[in-house]
Parts: C-alpha cells; sequence; structure tokens
C-alpha cells in the first residue's frame, strides 16, 4: 500500500464532493460533541456523588421546646440529658453507623448563618429556634432506612432525614440532562451515518471509472475500497476535532463563567475533557470507516 | 490456457440461456478471434473469462484455474496475469498517457522504482515514445486505443483479452491496432479477441470462434469472418 498515492486520492475525492464533506464534517462534530458532554456529564455525577456522600448524613434531630405540639414523639418538651445520651448511645451499637457527632444549638445556627447568609429570617431565627441533632455518618450511605426505622419516633427524636434526599434532585436534573443529551445525540448519529453512507455512495459512483479500471487490473478489494474508507474517516477525524474543540471551550465557560457563579459545585475540567477526547476520536472514525465498509460492499462488488 | 468444459450460462429472469454448453480449447500462445452476431454470447463469453461472472452450468478454466471455484477474493490476483481492452478505451480523462499506465500498475502496489521503469517501455512497445505526457483527450482514437493496450501489456500477463478493439476506429487505425496486438502475440502471450471487423479477420487468418445464439457454431483455424449476418 502505498500511502502517496492513498492520501493523494483522499485528497481530490473529498475536494470533488466539498459540500457533502462539510455536511459530514458538521454532523460527526456534533455528535461527537454530544456523546462527549453526556459522558462528561456522568463523570460529573459521579464525581459529585463522591464528594457529597461523603460529606452528606443522616442527621437525627432531637426535639425542641416548641415541638411538643407538632411532633408526638416530643410530646415530653425538649429532649433531656438523659434521652440524648440513650440516643447516642443506641446510635453507637447499630454496626452501620461510622462516627456520630453531637451538633448542639449554637452549632446549628451557625451552620445556618453560613449556608444562608442573605436569608432575612437570620435575625428573627435565634439559636434556639434550631433543633440540637445528631449527624450521622454510615458506613453505607444506602443503609439510611436502618437508623430511620430505628429511631424515628423514639421519645425525644424530632425527626430523622436523610440529607442525600436533597441531592437526589439535583443528580435527578443532570441524570435527565445526560438522557437528553444520549438521546440528541442517538438522532445525530443516525443523521451522520446517513450522511457518510451517501457520501460513500456518490464519491464511489463519481469514481466509477477509476474502480472499475482497478478491479479490471486486478487491485485488491482492500486497495479499491481503501481510499473511500480512508476519506469517510479522514472526514470523520475533522468532526472529531471539531467536537474536541467545541468540548474544550465548553469547559472554560463552566469554569470560567460557571463555577465563579455556582461555588458549591465542584466542576470537573480538563484532564476529564482529554480523556474523552481520544475516546471521540475512535469512535468517529471507527463508525465512518465501518459505515464506508458496508456501504462499498454494496457498491464495489468484485 | 483457456478451457471451456460444457459452459453454459443463464441469466436470471431471462429463458434462453446466453451460452449453451460451449466447449473448446485454447492453447497458449494462440490468437483467436470469436465473431458473432449482437446477442450470440460473445460478451458472456468474455464475461466468463474475467469472471465477472460464474457459468451457471460446466466449467471455465483460465490459466490452470477452475474459475467457478475461485473464491472472491482471489480474483483480483487472477485478473493481473490477464489485461483487457475494450472498444470505449476506458483511460481515465484528468490524467496523463504514462499516469493511465502507471495507475494499473499503482493499484496493485507496484513500487515506485519498477513503474518509472516499465511505463517507458511499453509505451515505447505500443508507438507512443515522446506522447507520455499527452492527457487522452488530445489523443486520435488509434493513440488512445494504444493506450490502452499499454495499460493491459504493462504488466505482461499471459492472455489479453479484446473487446470489439476496433469498433471505435476507421480502417487506418485498425490495421495499426491489429499489427501492434500481432506483435504482443509474438512475444508468446495469447490473444483473444471478439470483433465485428469482417476485414480484419479476413485478411489476419487467424482462428476463428464463431458463437450463434449461445451455441458454438465453428471452431476453424486460420479462418475467416463466415457469412454475412
Amino acid at each position: 500500500m502505498r500511502a502517496q498515492f492513498v492520501m493523494s486520492e483522499i485528497g481530490v475525492g473529498l475536494r470533488r464532493n466539498l459540500t457533502m464533506t462539510i455536511a459530514v464534517v458538521v454532523s460527526v462534530a456534533l455528535s461527537l460533541a454530544l456523546a462527549g458532554a453526556s459522558l462528561l456529564v456522568r463523570d460529573q455525577v459521579n464525581s459529585m456523588k463522591g464528594f457529597w456522600y461523603d460529606k452528606v448524613q443522616v442527621a437525627v434531630y432531637l426535639c425542641n421546646k416548641s415541638d411538643a405540639k407538632q411532633y408526638a414523639s416530643c410530646s415530653g418538651g425538649a429532649v433531656t440529658d438523659q434521652q440524648r445520651t440513650q440516643i447516642k448511645a443506641d446510635l453507637l451499637k447499630l454496626p452501620v453507623v461510622a462516627d456520630v457527632q453531637y451538633e448542639n444549638k449554637q452549632d446549628a445556627y451557625k451552620h445556618w448563618k453560613e449556608m444562608n447568609p442573605d436569608n432575612p429570617l437570620t435575625g428573627v431565627v435565634g439559636a434556639d429556634g434550631l433543633p440540637e441533632s445528631f449527624r450521622v455518618k454510615l458506613k453505607d450511605p444506602q443503609q439510611y432506612d436502618v437508623i430511620a426505622s430505628a429511631f424515628a419516633g423514639k421519645p425525644g427524636v424530632q425527626s430523622v432525614e436523610d440529607q442525600r434526599k436533597i441531592l437526589d434532585n439535583l443528580f435527578g436534573l443532570l441524570n435527565g440532562l445526560q438522557t437528553v443529551a444520549f438521546g440528541v445525540m442517538s438522532l445525530m448519529v443516525c443523521v451522520a451515518l446517513l450522511l457518510i453512507v451517501n457520501t460513500v455512495r456518490v464519491s464511489a459512483f463519481s469514481r466509477r471509472r477509476e474502480t472499475g479500471i482497478m478491479r479490471l487490473v486486478g487491485a485488491s478489494n482492500f486497495y479499491v475500497q481503501m481510499p473511500f474508507i480512508a476519506e469517510a474517516a479522514f472526514a470523520a477525524l475533522l468532526g472529531a476535532a471539531l467536537a474536541s474543540g467545541l468540548l474544550l471551550v465548553g469547559n472554560l465557560f463552566v469554569h470560567n463563567w460557571l463555577q465563579p457563579r455556582v461555588q458549591f459545585i465542584h466542576f470537573i475540567g480538563l484532564p476529564e475533557v482529554m480523556r474523552v477526547i481520544p475516546l471521540l476520536v475512535v469512535i468517529g472514525m471507527g463508525m465512518a470507516a465501518v459505515a464506508a465498509f458496508f456501504t462499498l460492499r454494496k457498491y464495489l462488488k468484485v | 490456457m483457456i478451457r471451456f468444459d460444457n459452459v453454459s450460462k443463464t441469466y436470471p429472469k431471462q429463458n434462453r440461456p446466453a451460452l449453451m454448453d460451449v466447449s473448446l480449447e485454447i492453447e497458449k500462445g494462440e490468437f483467436v478471434f470469436l465473431v458473432g452476431s449482437s446477442g450470440s454470447g460473445k460478451s458472456t463469453f468474455l464475461r466468463l473469462l474475467l469472471r465477472e461472472e460464474r457459468p451457471s452450468q460446466g466449467a471455465v478454466h483460465v490459466l490452470g484455474k477452475d474459475l467457478g471455484r475461485l473464491s472472491n477474493w482471489k480474483v483480483p490476483h487472477m485478473r493481473r496475469q490477464l489485461g483487457t481492452v475494450f472498444q470505449d478505451f476506458r483511460l481515465l480523462p484528468n490524467k496523463t498517457v504514462a499516469q493511465n499506465v502507471a495507475f494499473a500498475l499503482e493499484v496493485i502496489g507496484k513500487p515506485k522504482a519498477a513503474i518509472n521503469k516499465v511505463v517507458p517501455e511499453v509505451l515505447d512497445l505500443v508507438g507512443l515514445a515522446g506522447k507520455e505526457d499527452r492527457m487522452p483527450g488530445e489523443l486520435s482514437g488509434g493513440e488512445q486505443q494504444r493506450v490502452a493496450i499499454a495499460r493491459a501489456f504493462v504488466n505482461r500477463p499471459m492472455l489479453l483479452i479484446a473487446d470489439e478493439p476496433t469498433g471505435n476506429l476507421d480502417p487506418q487505425n485498425s490495421v495499426g491496432i491489429m499489427k501492434l496486438l500481432d506483435r504482443i502475440n509474438r512475444t508468446g502471450t495469447t490473444v483473444l479477441m471478439a470483433t465485428h471487423d469482417q476485414a480484419i479477420v479476413d485478411q489476419m487468418r487467424k482462428r476463428v470462434i464463431e458463437l450463434d445464439k449461445g451455441h458454438l457454431v465453428r471452431d476453424q483455424s486460420r479462418g475467416v469472418y463466415g457469412y454475412q449476418h
């Protein structure tokens, strides 16, 4: 296989069919960019899950003075010292519990103020308005139900809250975004494949004189098909490059614009994008080459 | 070189077979005319030799190989040992004379050095020395057919198949092409030529095979074109 000969054939083929080539490049770029975005969103969700699940705990809120009417288990008013000690001992006895931290009202108020600095209620709500709690860290965050069933309704326990639930809404949103990206990508891949098939067909037709002679003089199938396959793969390579550019621009946008505004999320960055790019190149070129190969099987019989 | 054993060919959706029970043998170094009116089966005969079709019945042997049993991926290699020339030349209009000939070698992966060596030699042989850089469009029909013959012969095939090579040429150019084919035949290459050109067949006095409605009706050494059709 003479590389120079093949390269010149590819150049001729792509130029002759410029509009179709552009269409292939753009559609491949869009589908690969969406595929990459979908992969990156998944990475982002995983990274956030690892980060937050580690921090997020089960909160066992203890009864406050004012809870007596609202919660049956608080009928005795605020939690007593004895109840508090008992609850802590019971928590530590459970095998799923890794660690128990006590948070008193002052700490709760401090945290609440940190998280809601602009909330107008800050002045109104005093430390007394907030419940004290045990922050329970689980060995396996999925085991929340064990705590909930053991402690909900116990005397002195106001309520048990799995803080993961708050995050699950966010993850649900991100998963939804990923699904949408994946769905649009699937459609774009179909468009890209159809365009590749059509481009190869047009290319094979416009070069039927050459391929006819090639078959006549005994060029191997590989030699006859290679320029077309290489042509499609090369167009896909351009598309993959464009898609990579789009992802890098997206990365800049997330880090320079979005990150300063949404500080509580740690966004994945360049290393993850760079990991996805080679994958996109391989997928794009492979997809184009396979599509071209199967198209040619039909149009260039021995 | 070529052997047909009771070969029949029926195309799908056609009642009448294109070839019917044809048996013949062509030896190495022969010069053979294949004659017959349109629809007599000449094209099918040639397509079977090139393994563009497989026989419905019987066996076609070319260069010692049973083409009916030759697997697809071996076909290109078999065709490298054949040269083929057509009535319509089939040159690439955007390549020069030398590039057209070189193309046939490039696509079978011959090294550049070998190509640069043999292309001028074969162009000299067919009488096109000095016209290497012309485009096909600038050449006469006879010269274009010489390019096509150079391309078919550059690989020194054992068998040259010519499908009405003089069909588009005036008598003078036709004679030139026949002299060239005769010269190639004298190098030991078997030449099989399908033709309608009565004058040429009568003048050359070579073996004549005549097909009529798919049947082999005449196989005559030193024959003439035959009856008026």
